[in-house]
């Protein structure tokens, strides 16, 4: 006989154990990855943490984060899609043909625009998830044949410029410049953790099962609010709160709700885990494998589209060049794994923020291209060796 | 005044082309009673629990549900009948934990939203009221041994309430000791009332928790056995046709007999 607290302590040790491996505590090699680039470039250059310096980086990161959000979806599924860059250049160019040459209005553009990505999306899924072509073969179709289109719609324009006090310029140039709107954003977002851990913990508790003890919340509340507070600080040092981090930070969460939270989530982690069980238990796995790919070539639109408003145009170089492999690359580097089934839009964020904190420092420091290719290559390595080896440790034990 | 059997196959007949997969099998399964369907390999085990399942339909042959004769067109016919079935190779997803696997494709909802708490509550009733010990229902499955991992499997083909389960070879790639906890599952869920076809090459899980045995050999009825007093040597005769007649013995109603 094994006594009941025992089995609660191994338990426990195995969930933490698993947590580190599978998403929620599965930042915390990353974090500190950051940390350490941080300090690094920091002793370096101490212009590296400066509010201006960490502002312009909090903007950076948006383009391509938000592209690597919606490649979450698809490396879930344990898939990839190597058209997100052809297909953020191509929705760019689309938006502003339609906006700059044709005359559209801004905001019918920007969902036409969109509601493209959705469609290159959902045909990238048809042919993968209905007739079986490698998701590869069909999205390095995509790779090419989309920013053929894109270049046929810039037709003899090679750049178009958009409208400098337009709606998508503002995306990026917009900052809350009042204190109150950074400091609030930060409250908030602490106020909404610790309720939603209270009531969790009052609803477990109502129902007499294990719960989070309330000195733990409030310690991870702490934790939070200490990170939200400070960035916020910061943030203020310089032009406030930009409006394009916020819109990133939304979306990271409201797309983290709905894969961690809603039956549909549950259904793309669960295809990524083990198509045929997901099959069994009922779930239409062609629908959810075309939905990720049509999730992904939207967010390529919409992240395109910060892209575009950085630097207020679209061109036949939107879209190309290393966006595709950095927003890759960035949910990886945040633990996403390759093999399907583990990482949160959170991985995207952080690691996109690991991949711009290197090209930043770089910059500072007057580092050329060459040696900055080099150190976020032995990154992406890293963190695929590391994942590699957590799923080997993890097939082994499953088998003993 | 007999109660009718909870499922029971008549004459059910399949071809696959030229090749006879069954042939006039009859089968009956009662509430409380675990029959072991026994076979070599080929003898149409798998492609009978395909038929019961829904997964598969008989050329001919009658399938009465509750002494009712009943169509299963589809594995939804089988489920909402009371049908469960759990597949040789486990369908979990490795990656979720046990109340995921557990309510995978039924999740349970709170204004579109998963309802996390409801679902672990429902998941520790089950788990306890199988006497099923897995040690955090918040692991991802990948992390429990085989044993706990075809428990988890088979709670899950409980939730929707079944009367009738059929588990294909629940034991196959266990070890000793993994094996046991699923047949003491086994003896519990019959115990709870249900009625248990167990798929099974192995004589010793049989003659451990099943009352009667029932044979195919190429894809024919050879044979029903009372586990209970019939040897192991009849049954596996029985088996590789070793045997000239098919033994036919219904014995004592079963759940009454010790050994
Ligand atoms: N889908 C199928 N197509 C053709 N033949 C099949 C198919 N499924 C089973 N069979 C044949 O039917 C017979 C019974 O198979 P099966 O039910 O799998 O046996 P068991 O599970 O007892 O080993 C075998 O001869 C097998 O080759
Ligand atoms: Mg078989």
């Amino acid at each position: 006989m094994v006594s009941g607290r025992r089995i609660d302590l191994k338990g426990h040790a195995e969930t933490v154990r698993h947590r580190m491996s599978s998403g929620e505590f599965g930042s915390f090699p990353v974090v500190l990855g950051l940390l350490l680039i941080w300090v690094i470039f920091q002793s370096l250059n101490s212009n590296f943490l400066s509010p201006r310096n960490l502002s312009n980086l909090s903007v950076d990161i948006v383009g391509t984060g938000l592209i690597a959000v919606g490649i979450v979806f698809v490396l879930l599924v344990g898939e990839i899609d190597l058209s997100v860059g052809s297909v953020s250049g191509f929705g760019a160019v689309m938006f502003a043909v339609l906006n700059v040459q044709n005359g559209m209005a801004e905001w019918l553009a920007v969902i036409v625009a969109v509601l493209c990505g959705t469609a290159i999306g959902l045909v990238h899924g048809f042919f993968y998830a209905r007739v079986g072509v490698p998701a590869f073969v069909v999205t390095l179709a995509g790779l090419l044949g989309w920013s053929g289109l894109m270049l046929y719609l810039l037709g003899t324009s090679g750049t178009v410029n958009l409208d400098d006090e337009g709606l998508v310029a503002t995306l990026t140039r917009h900052y809350f410049g009042s204190v109150a709107v950074a400091y609030g954003v930060a409250a908030l977002g602490t106020a909404v953790y610790f309720l939603a851990s209270y009531r969790d913990r009052r609803h477990r508790r109502a129902t007499g099962m294990p719960r989070r003890s309330l000195s733990e919340i409030a310690l991870r509340t702490c934790v939070v609010g200490v990170i939200v507070f400070a960035a916020a600080y910061v943030l203020n040092q310089f032009r406030g709160l930009p409006l394009a981090l916020l819109i990133f930070l939304v979306v990271v969460a409201g797309l983290d709700l709905l894969l961690r939270r809603t039956p549909y989530g549950r259904r793309v982690y669960a295809v990524g885990g083990g198509a045929e069980a997901a099959r069994r238990a009922g779930v239409n796995i062609v629908r959810v494998r075309i939905s990720v790919f049509a999730v992904s070539a939207s967010m390529a639109v919409v992240g395109g589209l910060f892209l575009a408003s950085r630097i207020t145009s679209a061109s036949q170089t939107s879209g190309t060049g290393l966006l595709l492999l950095n927003a890759i690359a960035a949910a990886v580097i945040g633990g996403v794994s390759l093999f399907g089934g583990h990482g949160t839009t959170w991985s995207a964020f952080l690691g996109i923020l690991v991949i711009q904190s290197i090209g930043s420092g770089m910059a500072l420091l007057g580092i050329q291209a060459a040696v900055q290719f080099m150190i976020t290559g032995g990154v992406l390595l890293a963190a695929v060796v590391v994942d590699s080896l957590v799923r080997q440790a993890q097939k082994a034990h499953g088998r003993a | 005044m007999a109660v009718p059997p909870l499922l029971a196959l008549r004459g059910v007949t399949k071809h696959f082309g030229a090749v006879q997969a069954l042939a006039d099998v009859d089968l009956t399964i009662r509430a409380g009673e675990v029959v072991a369907l026994m076979g070599d390999n080929g003898a149409g085990k798998s492609t009978l629990v395909k038929v019961i399942a829904g997964v598969s339909l008989a050329d001919r042959g009658v399938i009465e549900w509750q002494g009712e004769p009943v169509h299963v067109r589809r594995p939804r016919d089988a489920t909402h009948l009371g049908i469960a079935t759990v597949y040789q190779d486990l369908a979990l997803c490795d990656n979720l934990d046990v109340v995921g696997n557990l309510f995978l494709g039924r999740e349970i909802r709170r204004i579109g939203v998963l309802d996390e708490v409801e679902m672990e509550r429902r998941t520790r009733d089950l788990l306890s009221t199988l006497a099923i010990r897995i040690p955090n229902v918040r692991v991802p499955v990948a992390a429990l041994s085989g044993g706990q991992r075809q428990t988890v499997a088979i709670a899950r083909s409980l939730l929707g309430d079944p009367k009738v389960v059929l588990l294909d070879e629940p034991t196959a790639s266990l070890g000793v000791q993994q094996t046991a906890q699923v047949l003491d599952l086994v003896e519990r869920m019959r115990d709870h009332g249900l009625g248990i076809l167990l798929i099974s090459h192995n004589m010793g899980d049989v003659k451990a928790v099943a009352d009667l045995a029932a044979v195919l050999r190429l894809g024919r009825n050879n044979g029903f056995f009372n586990v209970n007093t019939t040897s192991h040597e009849q049954i596996i005769a029985s088996i590789t046709g070793a045997t000239g007649d098919a033994v036919t013995r219904r014995g004592s109603p079963p759940g009454e007999a010790e050994w």
